[in-house]
C-alpha cells in the first residue's frame, strides 16, 4: 500500500511539477493525469479490500482511506502553489470547461448532499424531490442569466462586479455582507460534516475529525488559492462519485441483476406501495404521493428559492471565472449540471432501496430477529426503536416492553431513522465488506472538503480582494496582497473549525437559509445589473438591503422570536399540509401558556418555533418574500434616480457580447 | 449591417434564446409538477410518472437543455461576429 500510494503521488506530482515549467503541457495532459489518478484510486480500494481479506482491523482500513485521500489532495495542493495574483484568484483563467464542470460539481455537492439527501428523500418521499429539482434546475439560471456575463466582465469576486456596475463601495459592502452571511454558516456545516463522518464511520473523536478536516482544507487551498482548489476539487469529485455509486449499484445488481439502480428502483417503488398497503400506511402518506409533507405552495416556493439561491451563491459563480472563454463558461455550466445530475438522480434510488429493506426486513419482524445493521447504526444514535437508541436487542425489548400492549413485533410507528443513516448504512444493508463503508466515508469527506474549500476561498477572497486590496490599501504590492490573502484564509478556516467543534446544531440547520439569503440579496442585483441598463447604483444598494433584510428578518423572527412575530407583526399559525388546519391554536395557547409568546431566542423544539408566519410560507422559503421585494425596490428606485452614464451603459453592452477584451482588467 | 445595428441585433437574438430557455425551464421546474397527482396515475417501469418527472425527467431536460443552450448561443454569437476567436 505504501509503495502503491507513493507511486501514485509521484506520477501525480511529476505531471503537476512539469506544469510549473510548461503550462500548456499540463492542460493538454489532463485527461491522462486524471485517468491515471482514477486508476490509482481504484487500485487503492482493491488493495484495501485485500488487506481486509487478510484480517486487518476496520479502523486501520478507515484511517488508511482518510490518510491516503487527504495525502493525495495535499500533494495536489502543494504542487499547485503559486505566487501570481490571477492564478491565486481565478486559476489563471485556463481551466477547460469539462474539468471546471467537475470541480464545480464537487464545489457544489456538500456533505449534506452526499450523506443527507437520500435520507431526506426517505423521510419526505415525493416532497423531498423539491431539493433534487431546486439544486439542479438552478443551473439553468446560472447559465442563461449570469455566469457567462460575469466571465466576460472579468472580475475576481462577485462583490467586484457589484462595485463596478453599481458605483463603488456601497454596493461592494452590501455584496460582501450577503456573501459572508450565506457562506460562513455553510462552511461551518461542512466542518461539522467532516466531524460526523469521522465520528460515525471511522471511529475518530468528533473534534479530531474536525481538526483533520481543517488541515485537509488548508493544505488544499492555502498555497495555491483557486488554482490548487480547482485541481483538488476535480480529484475529489472522482472519489465522491465512485463512492456514491458503488454501494447502490451493487445493491441493484444483487436484487435485479442490472447494475443501473436509477432504472431498477421503479420496481422498488411499486413494491414499496404494496408493502405500504400491507403495513396500513395511509394512501395519502405514501412514498410517492405529492404534497403530503409540503403543501403545493411551500413545495414550489422551496424549489424556487433553492434554484434562485443556486444562481446567486458566490462560491459557485466564482468557479465560472476560471474558464478560458465565455463560450467555455457556458458549456462548463452544462458539464457541471451533468456531473451533479449523476449523483442527484441516484439519491432517490438509495431512498427507495433503503425503504424497501426497512419495510421488508425490519417492520413487522419480532424484536429479537431484526437485521444486525439496525444495531450498528442504532449504537451511534441514527436509529431509534420505541423511543430509544437501538443499541442492542435487550435495550429495544426493554423499551418496547414499557409500551402498554406491545406484542413484541416492531411496528412502523415505533421505528425512526435519521436522514444521515441511509447512505451510511446501505453498504451494510447490502451485506458488503467494510472496505465499501470506508469508501463511502472517503466520498463523504471529499464532498465536505471540496465544498469547504470553495466556500473558504469565497470568504477569504472577499476579505482580501474586496476589503483589503480594493478598499484599504489599493496600491499594495502583489506579494503583500497574496500574503494577506493567505493569512485571512487561515484565520477564517480556524474560526470556522472553532465554531464547528462546538457542534452547533442551529448553524447546520441554518444552511438551508443560505439559499434564501443569497437569492434575495444577490440575484436581483446580478440579473438587473446585466439585463437592465436602467438600474441605477442607488436602486441596487437599496434593493440588496431590502431583499436581504426582509428575508433575514422573516427567518430570524419565525425561528427565534415567534411570539414577537405574533404579538407585534401580526403573524399567524402555518397550516398542516396533511389536514389543512392550523398547526397551532394561537388564541387557546395565549390563554393557557401566555409565556410562550414572551420567550425570545427560543429552542428548535419550542412549540411556536418555525410554525408561524405569513401566508403559510415556511421559513426555509423566506426568499419568496425577499426576491420580489429586491426586484421591486430596484425597479422603483431606478425610476426616481438618474440613469447610469452612457459610458457605463456601453460597458454593459460589452459584457453582453463575448468578443473583445474583458471589461475589468486586473493590474 | 453597421456595428451598432449588429450589436442590437445580436442582443435581441440573445434575449430571444434566453427567453426560450427560461420558458422550458419554467415548464419543467414548476408547471409539469403541478400535475404530479394526475401523472402518478400512469406508470413506466414501475415509476409513477409524476414521481419520475421530479426525480429524473426534469433533470434530464435541464442537462440536455444546457448543452443545447451553449451551442445555440454560440451560433448566435458567430452569426453576428460577436464570438470569441477559437
Amino acid at each position: 500500500m505504501i509503495a502503491n500510494s507513493a507511486w501514485l503521488k509521484k506520477t501525480e506530482g511529476g505531471k503537476l511539477m512539469s506544469t510549473e515549467a510548461k503550462k500548456g503541457d499540463f492542460t493538454s495532459n489532463l485527461g491522462r493525469i486524471y485517468t491515471i489518478y482514477t486508476g490509482g484510486f481504484v487500485a487503492f480500494v482493491i488493495f484495501i479490500a485485500i488487506l481486509e481479506g487478510f484480517g486487518v482491523p476496520n479502523n486501520v482500513l478507515g484511517y488508511l482511506f482518510v490518510a491516503f485521500t487527504i495525502g493525495v489532495y495535499a500533494a495536489i495542493g502543494i504542487l499547485s502553489r503559486t505566487m501570481q495574483v490571477d492564478e491565486y484568484y481565478v486559476a489563471g483563467r485556463k481551466v477547460p470547461s469539462f474539468y471546471n464542470g467537475m470541480a464545480t460539481a464537487a464545489d457544489w455537492m456538500s456533505a449534506a448532499s452526499f450523506i443527507g439527501m437520500a435520507g431526506t428523500l426517505y423521510i419526505l418521499g415525493y416532497d423531498g424531490l423539491a431539493f433534487i429539482l431546486g439544486w439542479t434546475g438552478g443551473y439553468v439560471l446560472v447559465a442563461t442569466l449570469i455566469a457567462p456575463y460575469l466571465r466576460k466582465f472579468g472580475c475576481y469576486t462577485v462583490p467586484d462586479f457589484l462595485a463596478f456596475r453599481f458605483g463603488g463601495n456601497a454596493a461592494r459592502i452590501a455584496g460582501i455582507v450577503v456573501l459572508m452571511s450565506c457562506s460562513f454558516t455553510y462552511v461551518v456545516a461542512q466542518l461539522v460534516g467532516t466531524g460526523l463522518i469521522g465520528a460515525r464511520l471511522l471511529g475518530m473523536s468528533f473534534e479530531v475529525a474536525v481538526f483533520v478536516g481543517l488541515v485537509g482544507i488548508l493544505v488544499c487551498s492555502m498555497l495555491g488559492g483557486m488554482r490548487a482548489v480547482t485541481w483538488t476539487q476535480v480529484a475529489q469529485y472522482i472519489v465522491l462519485i465512485i463512492a456514491y455509486l458503488v454501494p447502490v449499484v451493487i445493491l441493484s445488481t444483487q436484487k435485479f441483476g442490472i447494475p443501473i439502480p436509477q432504472l431498477t428502483y421503479g420496481t422498488v417503488l411499486s413494491e414499496i406501495q404494496v408493502k405500504e398497503a400491507a403495513l396500513g400506511v395511509a394512501a395519502t402518506a405514501s412514498h410517492i404521493v405529492p404534497f403530503a409533507r409540503y403543501d403545493p405552495l411551500n413545495f414550489f416556493a422551496l424549489v424556487l428559492c433553492l434554484m434562485v439561491g443556486t444562481a446567486s451563491l458566490p462560491h459557485v459563480l466564482m468557479r465560472y471565472f476560471t474558464t478560458p472563454s465565455v463560450r467555455e463558461a457556458r458549456s462548463s455550466v452544462a458539464w457541471t449540471l451533468l456531473f451533479i445530475f449523476i449523483l442527484y438522480f441516484t439519491a432517490p434510488a438509495y431512498a427507495a432501496f433503503a425503504k424497501l429493506e426497512v419495510f421488508s426486513n425490519v417492520i413487522g419482524k419480532p424484536l429479537d430477529q431484526l437485521p444486525s445493521w439496525i444495531y450498528s447504526y442504532g449504537k451511534i444514535g441514527l436509529i431509534q426503536i420505541c423511543g430509544t437508541n437501538a443499541n442492542d436487542v435487550a435495550t429495544i425489548i426493554a423499551a418496547c416492553g414499557k409500551i402498554a400492549g406491545h406484542n413484541g413485533i416492531l411496528a412502523l410507528a415505533n421505528f425512526s431513522i435519521q436522514a444521515d443513516a441511509i447512505v451510511i448504512a446501505t453498504p451494510e444493508i447490502a451485506g458488503l465488506p467494510y472496505v465499501v463503508s470506508g469508501l463511502v466515508a472517503a466520498g463523504g469527506l471529499a464532498a465536505a472538503l471540496s465544498t469547504a474549500d470553495g466556500l473558504l476561498l469565497a470568504i477569504a477572497n472577499a476579505l482580501s480582494h474586496d476589503v483589503y486590496s480594493r478598499m484599504i490599501d489599493k496600491n499594495a504590492p502583489v506579494a503583500r496582497k497574496l500574503v494577506i490573502a493567505r493569512v485571512l484564509l487561515i484565520l477564517v478556516a480556524i474560526l470556522a473549525a472553532w465554531v464547528a467543534s462546538g457542534r452547533p446544531a442551529d448553524i447546520v440547520a441554518m444552511v438551508a437559509w443560505a439559499f434564501s439569503l443569497a437569492a434575495a440579496g444577490l440575484f436581483p442585483a446580478l440579473v438587473l445589473g446585466i439585463w437592465s441598463k436602467k438600474t441605477t447604483s442607488a436602486a441596487a444598494v437599496w434593493g440588496i438591503w431590502a431583499g436581504f433584510l426582509t428575508t433575514l428578518a422573516y427567518l430570524v423572527i419565525t425561528r427565534y422570536f415567534p411570539g414577537f412575530g405574533v404579538d407585534y407583526l401580526g403573524m399567524y399559525s402555518n397550516v398542516s399540509p396533511a389536514t389543512g388546519k392550523a398547526l397551532l391554536d394561537i388564541a387557546k395557547l395565549k390563554l393557557e401558556q401566555p409565556d410562550l409568546f414572551t420567550q425570545t431566542m427560543v429552542a428548535i423544539n419550542h412549540p411556536l418555533a418555525s410554525k408561524v408566519g405569513y401566508f403559510n410560507i415556511a421559513n426555509i422559503s423566506a426568499g419568496l418574500f425577499g426576491i420580489p421585494i429586491g426586484f421591486a425596490t430596484m425597479i422603483i428606485v431606478s425610476k426616481f434616480t438618474q440613469a447610469p452614464s452612457t459610458e457605463l451603459q456601453n460597458f454593459i453592452d460589452e459584457i453582453r457580447r463575448p468578443r473583445g477584451a474583458a471589461v475589468m482588467i486586473e493590474k | 449591417m453597421k456595428d451598432q445595428e449588429k450589436i442590437q441585433a445580436h442582443w435581441a437574438e440573445t434575449q430571444r434564446v434566453t427567453y426560450v430557455m427560461l420558458a422550458i425551464w419554467a415548464f419543467f421546474a414548476f408547471v409539469i409538477h403541478m400535475f404530479a397527482v394526475g401523472l402518478n396515475g400512469m406508470k413506466i417501469l414501475g415509476f409513477p410518472i409524476g414521481f419520475y418527472m421530479a426525480a429524473q425527467g426534469s433533470l434530464v431536460v435541464f442537462v440536455v437543455q444546457l448543452f443545447w443552450f451553449a451551442k445555440a448561443q454560440d451560433s448566435v454569437d458567430r452569426k453576428f461576429g460577436m464570438a470569441e476567436e477559437d
